[in-house]
Order: structure tokens, then sequence, then C-alpha cells
């Protein structure tokens, strides 16, 4: 049996009962039981119309649960078999489906899984080794997800940001368990552009493509993370850069920008340098300043700092820098972003303490084995030019190089 | 969503409670109704899908370490750190947020002590780190 098939046809069978007035939870377990009963009865030939068979079975599956049900509650009920549904009523299923998944009354954890789950068509066991939990627990996870958006009555959302945020989390997840959550996002986004005709969803594709294009470059055999201006930039993946750029610039020309749009901008700007200094810091830098006249994000204003400091200068990214630190409060980024610019503007020792903080509060063994990397690089080579100057003329020491302090020298 | 070990210290913490009094000196019932407590813990994480591990730890260890090249390796049973060193046991929780993860720890530390009173027990949290950073450079 093919599994592939089998994972494609499950959400659109989920997705027509539902449509057609199922309850959510019963729907997804008659699927569930009709794919039981493929596995047993398919073999290695499956029939001619799989997704009829399933389609059929299911019906079955939850007309029996219901006469189950029926039989206590002495009320009969039936379905109606309608035809087998079109492509466009399929589209319509998804982001029926989807909009379900991401219900606002769902933690983003548990939208992510259900989505997973009834979309994706992935097993409960794949999910919980994505997110590296026992698969009793996903299935908790899982069926308590169900049982509420089983109790939500369905309207159709007027905006798509919802389900859009959680695929831009799933995209997040990457690839730390078994399954590839990044590749999974892309296929879910691409069925919703397919479905929905937002310039946001395009740019949330665009940006996902453009992310991932760099992937194979973004670690070495090792597994240690390869900053961007160190990547091998033959590694990207063209196809996905041109894909991406394409869509991109199709959304941006219907001129609603929002903030996939612009992310996904900033992204293929660095993609499209083939070096690291041919990065052109001046547009990527009026993109930021675009989005966060949009989202007001900290998080936004500090990559922003980053590309002041690669326009402006050192100092002026540093004076960027701390006018966030009130809000970004001990963000191990705040740290990372001050250790890169102290160490453009000479200040050696200064930038591997920031490295070193930075290190000691990231949240994941990748960055924090990279930052502390970094800061003993920095030590090496601020010893080293200690031993150099001690041979010469008394070397003028900088006073302690606080950033304030540094950044007023040149004010 | 993020990880985080709740380690139970039992003695352990910034400073003891008050209260505070050895199970040495519990009675049977009230010991029983302690770990009633840890198992109904348990069985609330496996209810929400936030349970990732729970694990006991004997209070009897041994040190070791790397002897040397072609030596056998150095052991010691003693004498350990005062007992507020020692990790007597962990949930392992894959929750929410951080605010989650305190929620919990507080609730674990209102076990049920001597008298039936709240342990008051102080909780230590720490997030585990994943292992791979977010997609999005």
């Amino acid at each position: 049996m093919n599994e592939d098939v089998v994972r494609v046809l499950a959400p659109q069978v989920l997705g027509v009962l539902v449509r057609r007035g199922n309850d959510f939870a019963a729907a997804e377990d008659a699927v569930q039981d009709a794919l039981l009963e493929a596995y047993r009865s398919w073999g290695d030939a499956p029939p001619g119309e799989p997704l009829g068979w399933l389609l059929t079975v299911a019906g079955r599956k939850l007309i029996d649960a219901r006469r189950s049900e029926a039989a206590r509650r002495r009320r009969e009920d039936t379905l109606n078999h309608e035809p087998e549904p079109g492509p466009a009523e399929q589209a319509d299923d998804t982001l029926l489906l989807l909009f379900l998944c991401c219900h606002p009354a769902l933690s983003p954890a548990s939208a992510i899984a259900l989505t997973l789950r009834a979309v994706g068509g992935l097993t409960t066991r794949e999910i919980a080794d994505a997110f590296l939990v026992p698969e009793s627990t996903m299935a908790q996870r899982i069926s308590r997800a169900k049982r509420t958006v089983s109790g939500q009555p369905f309207v159709q959302p007027s905006d798509v940001a919802v389900v859009l945020r959680v695929l831009y989390l799933m995209f997040n997840e990457g690839y730390s368990g078994r399954v590839d959550l990044s590749a999974e996002a892309i296929r879910l986004t691409r069925q919703l552009a397919r479905a929905c005709d937002e310039p946001e969803v395009a740019g949330l594709l665009a940006l996902m493509l453009l992310h991932h294009a760099r992937r194979a470059a973004r670690t070495d055999e090792h597994g240690s993370l390869i900053p961007l201006d160190k990547q091998d930039r033959t590694r990207w993946n063209e196809a996905e850069i041109a894909e991406g750029v394409g869509i991109l610039q199709a959304a941006l020309a219907r001129d609603r920008r929002g903030e996939y749009q612009l992310q996904a901008a900033i992204a293929a700007l660095h993609d499209g340098a083939r070096t690291a200094e041919e990065t052109d810091w001046t547009q990527i830098l009026a993109w930021y300043d675009e989005l966060l006249d949009l989202t007001d994000s900290p998080v936004a204003a500090l990559s922003r700092a980053v590309a002041v400091g690669e326009v402006d200068g050192p100092f002026a990214g540093l004076s960027a820098v701390e006018k966030l630190a009130a809000r970004l409060g001990d963000h191990h980024r705040l740290d990372a972003v001050r250790a890169r610019l102290h160490e453009r503007a000479g200040h050696l020792d200064v930038a591997a303490e920031h490295y070193h903080r930075a290190a000691a509060r990231a949240r994941n063994t990748a960055e924090r084995d990279y930052l502390t990397k970094q800061a003993a690089r920095l030590r090496h080579e601020s010893r080293a030019g200690e031993g150099r100057r001690a041979g010469a003329a008394p070397a003028v020491r900088q006073a302690p190089h606080g950033h304030r302090q540094a950044a007023t020298v040149l004010t | 969503m993020p990880k985080y070990l709740l380690l139970k210290r039992y003695t352990g913490g910034p400073e003891h409670h008050p209260n505070f009094v050895p199970m040495s000196e519990w009675t049977e019932d009230e010991i029983t109704a302690h770990m009633a407590f840890q198992r109904h813990v348990g069985e609330l994480l496996r209810k929400r899908g936030e349970f990732v591990d729970v694990q006991a730890l004997s209070p009897e260890g041994t040190y070791v370490r790397y002897g040397g090249p072609g030596a056998a390796p150095v052991t010691t049973d003693g004498p350990f750190p005062e007992t507020k060193e020692l990790a007597a046991g962990w949930f392992m929780i894959d929750v929410e947020s951080e605010a989650r993860a305190y929620e919990v720890a507080a609730y674990l530390s209102s076990a049920p002590g001597k008298g039936g009173q709240p342990l008051y027990e102080w909780i230590e949290v720490r997030p585990v780190m994943s292992g791979a950073p977010a997609a999005v450079e």
C-alpha cells in the first residue's frame, strides 16, 4: 500500500466529511478507521478509485458510529452520499480543515499537532517523534485538540492570519526529530496558497522557500551552525530561490503588503547576493523599516539593528540595539547582536563577553555551541593581539569599552 | 513547545521551609498520600498531553571518573556533598510556556507532607535545550 497516496487522500476524505456537516472528531475517527481497513485489505493493489473507496468506507464508519449512538438516543440519522469532490471542492475542503485545525481556541502547539495529523496526514507516532515526546502524550494532545474544535461552532474566518501563524511556527520547528516539519509546513502552505488567493499566503510560502533554500549550507559536517555571511552560497538551492522570488514578486505587485511578504523580501535580498559582501544592506534596511512600521516587533527591530550596523557602521548599530535593551530583557539574541557589532568595532574582549553571555542563555544546543565557539575565537584573537603589542610601544589600552561609551566616541 | 525538567530535591533549595520534617518521621498514611499525589501529577500531565518522563533516583550513588591511560576507572562512594545537593527525582514536561512550567512546579510543590500539609518543597525548574535552531535565520 502506497503510504504517500494515503497521506494525500486522508485529509481530502476528512475535508469532504467535515464539509458535509459532520462533527470533526467523529469524522477524524471514521477516517482513521477507514485507513486501518485500507491497510488490511488493499495489500499491494489499491483499488482503481482509492479516494472513492476511502470516502465510502469512512462514510459507512461514520454511519455505524452514529447508528450505535442513535440506538442509544433512539434517533436515526443517515448520511447523504454526494458525488466525489472535484478539484475546486478539494481546495475548499483543505481550507476548511486548516481553519478548523488552526482554530484560535487552540494553543499553537495543539494547532500544529492537529494540523499535522488531520491535514498533513502524519501518524501520531510521527508527530510524537517530531516533537520528541512519548506517543501517548501526543495522542492525548491531539485528542484534546479535537474535542476543543468539535465544540466550536464553525464559521469561515475572514482572515487567514491565525492559520499563517501556525504554519510559520511549524516551519520554524525545523528538523529536530525524525520528521522534517519545515518540509511539511511548505507542503501545507502550498495547499493553502492554491485554495486561498491572499498576498500574505504567497508571502509566507515565499519566505519559507527562501529560507529553506539555504538549509544545506547552514550546518557543517559536524552539525555546527554556519552564519549567513560564512555560508557556501553555491550550496543554496537555486530552484527554491527562483520559485520563492517569483511568488514574492507576484504577491508584492498586488500592493497589499504584510509581515510575511516583507520578511520574504529581506530573505530574497540575502539569497540574491552571490557573496556576503555583495549584500544590498541599504535595501534590506529599508524593508526592515517598513516591517517595523507594520509590526513593531522587538525581534524584528533587533535584526534591523544588524542592518543599521552594516549600513551606518557598528556604533550606529550598537546605539540602535541599546534602545531595544529594555524591551528585549535578557533575550540571548540581544547579546549575540551586541557581540557581532562590538567585534566589527574592534572591541574583541567586549564582543567575547557578549558572545559568552548569549551562549549561557541560548535555548538550543546548535546556537549555544556556535556562540561559545565565537567567544573562544575572540578571546584567542584578543590574546594574540596583546602578545603582539607587548613587544612594541606601550599599548594604549582602551578604557573598558562599554557600548555606551563606544557609541559616544563618534557622536 | 519547550521542555522543562522539574527537579525534586526535597530538602534543597534557596532556603528550608520552616515546617519541613524528614519523611522518616511521617506516618505510613502520610507517605502513601504523598506518593499518591506524585502519581496524580503524572496522570494529570498525561491527560493534558504535557508528560515526557518521570524518574526517581536512588539516594545511593557512586562517583566514577576516568583513571588515566590503561588504568581502571576511579570510584568513590563518599563522602557525597550534603543531601541538599542530591536530586531525588524529576518530571520532564513539554508545555506551552515557562509560565505553565512554573504552574506545574508550584502544584508539584504542594504535595502533602507531614500532617497532610503542603510540603512547600523547592522545585528546580530547568529549561531543556532543543537540538535544532529555528528554521528562519
